[in-house]
């Protein structure tokens, strides 16, 4: 089913050197062997993501949109077609070298929030730096910064299980943006919280989108989630469909 | 990650986790515990012997039945009290000789009774083996020659039968017959697990006739100074040579017997340490199954991790140290246990305890080879997760 061609992305990057993608992918399929079945989950996607955009991309459970979201955050390679970095092709990198990568350049945001439970929220904040090797004092100062930002200052040492939902997603965006990345993934992010709630973290996603220029992306089936963003995909069948022209 | 770090992470885990941590280290801390006291009951009990052996004294020879030698088993002797003449004969002035015969009987005075060894001995026993007199005077050479019915108590022995009542002159009965008492022994204290104090000691001669038995178990011969001892060795196995087979009796000097009995204690301490060890390795594979259990419940964490660009080698390194830390808490746990019980040891029971420096380091060096042997494949396995599938574990 692949198509051996790249496709050209879906928008062409600028000519200056500052307009790299974040992340390009390019022609990419991927399949899975699901309990002896091949599933093919993306079937020849090409997407660019540039610096400071902010993307919706929606579409039915199974379509793909997670897989899609993997690769856009270096989590895993694709069966065919390119992944590249700010220019820098994955399959070219070691595993290690994509963990550097996605410690670096990604930030990831999750439907189920994944903080630990054990650790107070500027732990939860602060751990993507344990894995950049910064000194405790640098890893608290960051973190406390970081949950300053999204409104979390008084809540420092309370533990996940002492937040509320709202709450717990605001530190799950502090920790993705805690290492000044140039793109936050974030992978049905309203998904387990209320529909007020889940607009207040849309609106902290577009402000800080705003304020300090990080691509976001937000895979959504929620209509009105994908409403606010200025660039909207959809997927389906793994497959993006096209964009409407601007 | 730092290791520091990942021992910080480790820290917290475990904390987390109190009951179930505990109870995943007590193979290793059994192991440990049971390394530290097993090595110091057999470290003890070769202090014991040593000093035991010492104390016979440098220029002490000592002749005994059959080859002397570990897992021989014991022979009777074919000593008599000419054996013991002739050697004091030959040798003249230039050592003192004595013999003795053996065995536990039940010692009466009036109404009280106690089982003591009763010692058959010759005039030089005193001297030879060091039983200094405290009251009356021990045997003679007339006593012996005679097998006058006389007996020398042991400091307990004399306690036991007659409380604080002074014994000399009075009357003890051996297996039916009267002896007088003439002399009472200082308080010696216990060795080789032999109670000296406990012992009666009567004339060889009556002894003989007592036991119905022209036997001498054990000869002492006592060189004036240790540089003869080799000399003084050399002519009482000639002598002893002319009338038995070189097989029928040793001449030991101190050395022989604490390298004999070294071996002995060796191979013991070795196989107690083995046990231990055994008990160790199943605590390990506790350790491993338990990390297993872990790293599957963490399983979301490890995703987690990998995503915020933790690599393989970093949650190897964690879970890795996680096994280790576990581990190296039980045997410190372990080392302060087995502490704790040689000193009870030493202190309610006669068993002597004398904790090593080699043993408790062993212990907790195998403790953490067990963390490091054990933690290794679960260790791998949170490692090798894929994060896509990892994050999606519920």
């Amino acid at each position: 089913m692949s198509r051996q061609a790249a496709a050209p992305p879906t928008r062409a990057p600028a000519a200056d050197a500052g307009a790299v993608p974040v992340v390009a992918v390019s022609d990419v399929t991927r399949t899975y062997q699901l309990g002896g079945t091949r599933v093919q989950a993306l079937r020849g996607v090409s997407l660019a993501v540039e610096p400071g955009e902010f993307v919706a991309i929606a579409g039915p459970s199974g379509s793909g949109k997670s897989t899609l979201l993997h690769l856009l955050g270096a989590l895993d390679r694709p069966t065919s077609g390119t992944v590249r970095f700010s220019g820098r092709d994955v399959a070219e990198l070691s595993d290690a070298e994509l963990a550097a990568l996605r410690n670096r350049e990604v930030g990831f945001v999750f439907q189920q929030f994944q903080l630990l439970a054990r650790t107070s929220a500027l732990a939860n904040v602060a751990l993507p730096l344990v894995y950049r090797g910064l000194a405790r004092a640098q890893r608290a100062r960051l973190a406390r910064e970081a949950l300053e930002a999204v409104g979390l200052a008084h809540r420092l040492d309370h533990r996940p299980a002492q937040l509320s939902g709202g709450e717990q997603q605001r530190v799950a965006i502090a920790r993705a943006l805690v290492t000044q990345p140039r793109l936050v993934l974030a992978d049905e992010p309203t998904g387990n919280l209320d529909t007020a709630t889940g607009a207040d973290i849309i609106a902290l996603l577009r402000r800080l989108n705003a304020e300090r220029g990080v691509a976001v992306v937000v895979i959504t089936h929620d209509r009105e989630v994908a409403a606010v963003a200025p660039r909207r995909l959809r997927i389906r069948d793994g497959l993006i469909e096209p964009e409407p022209a601007p | 990650m730092s290791l520091l770090e990942a021992v910080k992470v480790a820290a917290t885990a475990i904390a987390a986790n109190r009951l179930r941590s505990a109870l995943t280290v007590l193979g290793v801390v059994i192991g440990v515990m049971s390394v530290v006291l097993l090595v110091a009951v057999g470290t003890g009990a070769r202090n014991e012997v040593t000093a035991g052996v010492e104390e016979l004294g440098s220029n002490l020879l000592i002749v005994v039945p059959g080859s002397f030698e570990f897992g021989q088993a014991p022979t009777l002797s074919k000593f008599t009290l000419d054996d013991v003449e002739r050697i004091g004969r030959e040798l003249g002035g230039r050592a003192a000789v004595s013999g003795n015969l053996a065995s536990g009987e039940t010692v009466r005075a009036g109404a009280t009774s106690a089982f003591a060894s009763v010692l058959g001995v010759t005039a030089d026993f005193d001297e030879v083996v060091n039983r200094p007199v405290a009251r009356g005077e021990f045997l003679t050479e007339s006593d012996i020659a005679t097998g006058r019915r006389v007996a020398i108590l042991g400091a307990s022995a004399a306690e036991g039968l007659f409380a604080d009542t002074d014994p000399i002159a009075k009357t003890v009965t051996i297996a039916g017959l009267r002896f007088r008492v003439i002399g009472k022994v200082e308080r010696l204290g216990p060795t080789l697990g032999v109670d000296r104090d406990a012992q009666v000691l009567v004339p060889i001669t009556a002894a003989q006739r007592l036991f119905g038995t022209r036997r001498v178990d054990t000869i002492f011969v006592k060189a004036p100074d240790a540089d003869d001892l080799d000399e003084v060795a050399a002519e009482v196995e000639a002598i002893l040579g002319r009338r038995l087979d070189a097989e029928e009796f040793s001449v030991l000097t101190q050395e022989e017997i604490l390298g004999v009995a070294g071996r002995i204690l060796s191979v013991l301490t070795l196989v107690l340490a083995a046990i231990a060890g055994i008990s160790l390795l199943v605590g390990g594979i506790g350790v491993s199954n338990i990390m297993l259990v872990s790293v599957q419940e963490r399983t979301r964490e490890i995703g987690l991790r990998k995503a915020l660009g933790a690599r393989t080698r970093d949650v190897t390194l964690q879970f890795l140290v996680e096994a280790v830390v576990l581990c190296g808490l039980g045997g410190l746990l372990g080392i302060g246990l087995g502490f704790a019980l040689a000193a009870a040891a030493e202190a309610f029971t006669p068993l002597p305890a004398a904790v090593t420096t080699w043993s408790v380091a062993l212990a907790f060096g195998t403790s953490l080879a067990v963390g490091v042997a054990f933690g290794v494949f679960p260790a791998r396995r949170a490692g090798r997760l894929d994060p896509v599938v990892a994050l999606r574990y519920e």
